[in-house]
């Protein structure tokens, strides 16, 4: 929490893409992935449509490009494994430049490839444009039960209190000299995952001691009720739309 | 499909809130909360395991076993949700599929080991931690299983499940000998310290109590301090010593299986890669690439063709470590630990 109330994927800003509701945002990515997923890869204008759209929605957003690419790198260990399937796959097989590639294995590899990249980026955007909290109560609006939104919440709010907690007990192991080399030293990594599990449970206990000094009585009082126009309901669903278009044309064409 | 097994994941997810509100009424909020961001952190720490390669905790069965099942799979699903959400929405579609065989499976199924293990075993602590271990390396391959059930009744192709099954089971049961480690290590430490925490070993604690009350020469040796440390170190060898042969035994057996039988098996490497299109959900899943749950959505990919490789690798790999290791301890002869539980 020290880190300041915002989380370190969130941009601040005041387009109109920040100032829709979070549900409205939440069901338009969830709409717009699902989309995305079901385009035939052989239409590979659809996916150049696709990340056009994005691209809007970045803009209208206020999005830096740079940010967006930056956080697209999260993909790129998993991009390692795409870049492999050209070679391994069977089947018909075709050179470029020198190089025996499977066609399939292309096929696979572009598939995963601009699917994935697609997906990402649409969550970055949504993580970028809205903060955690609101996601939380967007996803209590789209009817998640409220106790799973409570622990969820939690899990955000104290998430960078235990990582940090870990990280101490690094420093303090690292400034006594140990340093984890081989599976040798799993017994000291895991008396720390020991210890931090029994900090954690504990704070819990005093976190649920705090809230019930507090008048808590298993719910959660909902402070800011956000509910969503029709209007904001059809500008953010405008972009699965466009989608839905691209891919309807991507099967009969 | 994938929204059939969304509807099983909800309603088990329904189920264990049920569960969890029982095990802890009002207390759940906090408490799981707190749990998730624990199995959230520790999925951060890495455990080396040779130069360069580390793995690191999934935490379903430390999550079963530390803070019961139904917390255990609100929490592992928490966890799952939040990434899907927050690092990659790739993974709203495959969530019902993440949360069902990482979260439901791997919990129940080592839960439910984890039990019978304890009825079974003398209520020792010691027994506690090699519950742990079986339910944690069992729990691993498991949710490999019902993966690839899940993706025979999907899959448009009709592949040679067994031979997809035997690839995906082999890479997980390495990884699962990793997991168990860890986890038995962990929960013997946190037994260690305060038995009272773990959900799994609270019969355990009343029964001791009970029988230091009945038997005076047993009083002053059970509650000991010193006990758990060689009951860490006596598992510690004794895990080695099993892990390194599951390993080799699997090692040679998929290797076997793989060199005897090429055509089949990268067949259906081609047909896996190929319709990437349930799976390539597991990839942009990628929840959080930095702290990597990659351990899983590997071996996920590893369906088939990765399968292979994986196994190839990690075989080349373990060997490698395996004889480096070796040589080493001859010369120092103290624990060098095997090199048994590679989790690439």
């Amino acid at each position: 929490m020290g880190a300041g109330h915002a989380h370190r994927l969130y941009r601040h800003g005041h387009s109109s893409v920040h100032a829709l509701p979070p549900h409205t945002k939440l069901a338009a990515v969830f709409a717009f992935v699902v989309v995305v997923v079901s385009t035939p890869r052989e239409a590979m204008w659809a996916f150049a449509v696709y990340a056009g759209l994005l691209a809007l929605v970045a803009y209208a957003a206020r999005v830096p490009a740079g940010f967006l690419l930056k956080r697209l790198l999260i993909e790129v260990p998993f991009v390692a494994f795409a870049v492999l399937l050209p070679f391994v796959a069977e089947g018909e097989r075709v050179d470029v430049l020198g190089l025996s590639l499977s066609v399939n294995g292309l096929w696979g590899a572009w598939n995963v490839l601009a699917k994935g990249t697609l997906g990402v980026a649409a969550s970055v955007l949504l993580a970028s444009t809205t903060e955690l909290r609101e996601l939380l109560l967007g996803l209590q609006r789209l009817r998640l039960p409220p106790l799973l939104v409570q622990i969820a919440s939690f899990m955000v709010r104290y998430g960078d209190v235990i990582t940090d907690e870990m990280r101490r007990m690094r420093i303090a192991r690292e400034s006594r000299g140990f340093e984890a080399r081989g599976m040798r030293h799993w017994g000291v990594l895991a008396k720390s995952a020991g210890a931090l599990f029994i900090r954690s449970y504990e704070r819990g206990e005093r976190v649920h001691l705090a809230m019930v000094s507090r008048g808590y009585a298993g719910s959660m009082p909902v402070i800011d009720e956000s509910t969503a126009s029709r209007a904001q309901w059809s500008y953010a669903l405008a972009l699965p739309s466009a989608a839905l278009v691209v891919c309807l044309l991507g099967w009969t064409l | 499909m994938s929204a059939a097994v969304g509807l099983v994941a909800a309603g088990a997810v329904a189920v264990s809130l049920r569960g969890a509100r029982r095990e802890l009424d009002e207390r759940t909020a906090p408490l799981a909360g707190l749990v998730a961001a624990f199995i959230f952190a520790v999925q951060m720490l890495n455990f080396p395991v040779a130069a360069g390669t580390s793995g690191h905790l999934l935490g379903g069965a430390l999550a079963a076993i530390l803070v019961g099942p139904y917390t255990g799979v609100l929490c592992v699903s928490v966890v799952l949700l939040m990434q899907a959400v927050l690092f990659a929405d790739g993974g709203l579609t495959a969530l019902g599929v993440n949360i069902t065989d990482m979260a439901i499976v791997t919990t129940v199924v080592a839960y439910a080991l984890f039990r019978g293990l304890v009825k079974v075993l003398p209520r020792t602590r010691r027994s506690v931690t090699a519950a742990s271990f079986v339910a944690a390396l069992v729990s691993v391959p498991a949710s490999a299983v019902v993966f690839t059930l899940l993706y025979a009744i999907g899959g448009t192709t009709d592949v040679s499940i067994g031979k997809v099954a035997t690839a995906m089971v082999g890479v997980h049961v390495l990884i699962g000998i990793g997991e168990a480690v860890i986890t038995a290590l962990t929960v013997g430490a946190v037994v260690a310290v305060r038995p009272d925490l773990v959900y799994g070993a609270r019969g355990l604690q009343r029964k001791l109590r009970l029988r230091v009350n009945g038997e005076l020469v047993d009083a002053p040796d059970s509650p000991g301090a010193p006990e758990p440390v060689p009951a860490a170190a006596r598992s510690h060898r004794k895990v080695w010593i099993s892990g390194l042969a599951a390993s080799l035994v699997l090692a040679g057996f998929v290797s076997f299986y793989a060199s005897a039988n090429p055509d089949g098996l990268e067949k259906v490497a081609t047909d896996q890669g190929m319709d990437e299109k349930a799976e390539e959900h597991a990839i942009s899943d990628s929840p959080l690439a930095d702290y990597g749950v990659k351990d899983v959505d590997d071996a996920r990919l590893s369906g088939g063709l990765a399968g292979v490789i994986g196994v190839g690798v990690t075989v080349v790999a373990g060997t490698g470590v395996f004889w480096a290791v070796r040589r080493r301890r001859s010369e120092d002869t103290d624990d060098a630990t095997s090199p048994s539980g590679t989790s690439v």
